[in-house]
């Protein structure tokens, strides 16, 4: 019943990209009482249930701040665990309001689908899970050694890329399957396994069997921004969902966090004044009240917090910040001026 | 009457191609629909991808074309070695089924009935995971002789080499990682090789079985009154009488061997199906790929064929019989 009406919906929505609430999004989910926010169904850190059904992860913490600048609430959301072939599809036609499930951004996504990418959540790049024993600290160290790839992505052609460009030579294994390559690595068939970054710390935490045995190298070898994708044709809910990003990150740029959020409210600083709506309402334009920001920075943190809680050196994941930290620290995640 | 049959035999082929070339004809037209080139020139641009374990030399910066010929010789390789094994396992093994120490027949038959009823698939997976778990690292490697090593990384032995020296026998040498100089045979290539040895010396043994029981008692009963002793009955007078019956199921078990070694691609040895697979992922010409596969197997398998027929006739003109 349920793929029937997926079917139904598909075919509707490749006629037409008429999106159900043009322009009105965020009237809708008022009206509904709930925000309905597309996730994926299981990546360790940036969307996946807990053993008690309760869902954790980076994409995750992102819907609980819209609900709480939407609707005050941050409890009010409503999961739709989705694959990747229903991904598209279910925002398209209006199932969802938002898409926050680690899909990477590119041109053919942004423009050709009728959806539109709000920014970046996190910046994800493929990389190398080795042996710790090996000693092995960076992916230039690995001339020589055996390395396990899961065929079928583009990963083989990043690793013959690399090695070109640094003049390595590896022996490359291909697999078909993931729980073959997984045997071969985890045996010691293969000095190295590489994928995207995430995936291989959530590898390691939970495959493993033995997380301390093993490191994620810190090289990247190819680049995948992921981001929340929301439909064309609502700039306004469009304008919210990227200025709640942005605010994300201008509460970590200015020190406010979760724990200090209250102290913060009384800080002569103009910039964190107006941000916590203490003096102007940067909430009005995007049809929110003053104080959305404080709301969200209570419910979940900043975008630091974010990161450090579900992915970060202290998580299961222990992913470093690199390239998604402030411009201050080295990393693009940069937010335009909240005035 | 024969020039009627070979009119028949010329509209039936005609037919057929005909009908093959309406189809490609009607993939092609779809094909161009979903915007894709149909054809062949993509074999000559880059692969762009690395293959671990190869017969000739091979890099991303080889065509898709000579990935593809990587994968034929990697099929080639593991299939001979099979035959070659398995023919004699299996022939060893269908003779011990018919030996009069009752043990050693009932051994023999208990490994045809296990061997011929597990899938292949889980054997290969067995065998694989048993020789990547048991086998130490390449720094623990085990010596089987001078220059032999046994490990995780597979079997490195010395191998003859061109160098500017000439000729040399080039010996495998530990780096970092593994073992590198001389040949390197992987755990997937010993894997897939020993799997399907096993399991078609399982079959190879009931059609030896057969084809020697079915050679009349009464011969082994004239060879022995003849004063010939029990290896002698069986080279010559048994086995050559069986084998003319032996040789066209025989064939039949070399044609499964070598399609059966596509299942290469569970345990990651990269033959002809395995590099078709990648192929077909990066290049998007699925069309083709398959193409390609089915013609290598076809032909393969028509030049076994081919050879095991014209042993059969030679056996025949020789030894005077029919068929």
């Amino acid at each position: 019943m349920k793929t029937a009406l997926i079917a139904v919906v598909a075919i509707a929505s490749a006629l037409s990209f008429v999106p159900a609430h043009a322009g009105k999004t965020a009237d809708a989910i008022r009206e509904r009482g709930q925000l309905a926010c597309g996730v994926s169904t299981g990546v360790a850190g940036f969307s996946a249930a807990d053993s008690r059904g309760e869902w954790r992860g980076m994409d995750v913490d992102f819907c609980r701040a819209l609900a709480a600048a939407v609707l005050k609430d941050p409890a009010r959301v409503r999961w739709s665990p989705l694959t990747s072939q229903q991904r598209f599809t279910a925002l398209q036609s209006g199932e969802i309001d938002i898409l926050s499930r680690n899909t990477t951004w590119t041109l053919g996504r942004d423009a050709g689908q009728g959806l539109v990418y709000a920014g970046y959540m996190f910046i994800d790049g493929q990389g190398f899970l080795v042996h710790k024993r090996s000693g092995v600290s960076s992916a230039k160290q690995l001339n020589g050694a055996e390395i396990c790839v899961q065929t079928g992505t583009t990963t083989e052609k990043n690793l013959a890329e690399f090695a070109r460009a640094h003049h390595l030579k590896f022996k490359t294994l291909m697999f078909e399957n993931l729980r073959a390559v997984l045997k071969a690595f985890f045996s010691g068939r293969c000095q190295a396994f590489t994928a995207d970054a995430s995936a291989l710390a959530s590898i390691r935490a939970n495959d493993s069997g033995k997380p301390e045995g093993y490191v994620v190298l810190p090289d990247r070898i190819s680049e995948e921004p992921l981001g929340p994708v929301v439909r064309r044709g609502d700039e306004d809910w469009f304008a919210l969902v990227r200025w709640t990003l942005f605010a994300l990150l201008e509460a970590e740029e200015r020190g406010i966090t979760q724990a200090n959020v209250d102290e913060m409210r009384k800080s002569d600083d103009p910039a964190v004044q107006r941000l916590l709506g203490v003096s102007e309402d940067v909430g009005k334009p995007l049809g929110l009240d003053k104080e959305w920001v404080y709301r969200m920075l209570k419910a979940v943190g900043n975008y630091g917090e974010l990161f450090e809680r579900n992915v970060g050196p202290n998580s299961l994941l222990q992913l470093p910040r690199g390239i998604n930290a402030l411009p201050r620290d080295g990393g693009v995640m940069y937010s335009p001026p909240l005035r | 009457m024969r020039w009627r049959n070979w009119g028949l035999q010329f509209l039936i082929v005609g037919a057929v191609l005909l009908a093959l070339y309406g189809l490609a004809t009607v993939v092609a037209a779809k094909m161009r629909g979903l915007g894709v080139e149909p054809g062949f020139g993509f074999l000559w641009q880059r692969a762009g991808f690395d293959i671990g374990d190869t017969q000739i030399a091979f890099d991303a910066s080889h065509s898709y074309g000579r990935a593809f010929l990587v994968g034929l010789l990697n099929t080639v390789s593991v299939a001979a070695v099979a035959i070659v094994a398995s023919l004699l396992l299996g022939g060893a093994l269908g003779l011990g089924q018919l030996a009069r120490n009752r043990l050693l027949a009932r051994l023999c038959e208990a490994y045809v009935e296990l061997f011929r009823n597990v899938p292949l698939l889980l054997q290969v997976l067995i065998v694989y995971v048993l020789l990547i778990g048991r086998l130490p690292l390449p720094h623990e490697a085990w010596s089987l002789g001078p220059d032999i090593w046994l490990s995780k990384s597979g079997l490195a032995l010395p191998w003859p080499a061109f160098t500017d020296a000439g000729l040399i026998l080039e010996r495998p040498l530990l780096g970092r990682f593994t073992f590198s100089g001389g040949a390197m045979l992987t755990p997937e290539f010993l894997a897939v090789a020993a799997a399907l040895t096993l399991f078609t010396a399982a079959y190879i043994a009931e059609v030896v079985r057969g084809s020697v029981q079915a050679v009349s008692q009464r011969q082994t009963e004239a060879a022995l009154a003849l004063g010939l002793n029990d290896m002698q009955t069986l080279r010559f007078v048994v086995v050559p009488q069986a084998l003319r019956s032996m040789i066209p199921p025989l064939a039949n078990q070399l044609l499964n061997l070598i399609k059966n070694s596509s299942l290469a691609v569970a345990v990651g040895y990269p033959d002809l199906v395995a590099v078709a697979d990648t192929t077909l992922n990066q290049s998007g010409h699925a069309v083709e790929c398959i193409a390609i596969i089915m013609a290598v197997y076809l032909t393969l398998s028509l030049i076994t064929a081919a050879l095991m027929g014209s042993w059969h006739g030679r056996l025949l003109r020789q030894q005077g019989g029919h068929a």
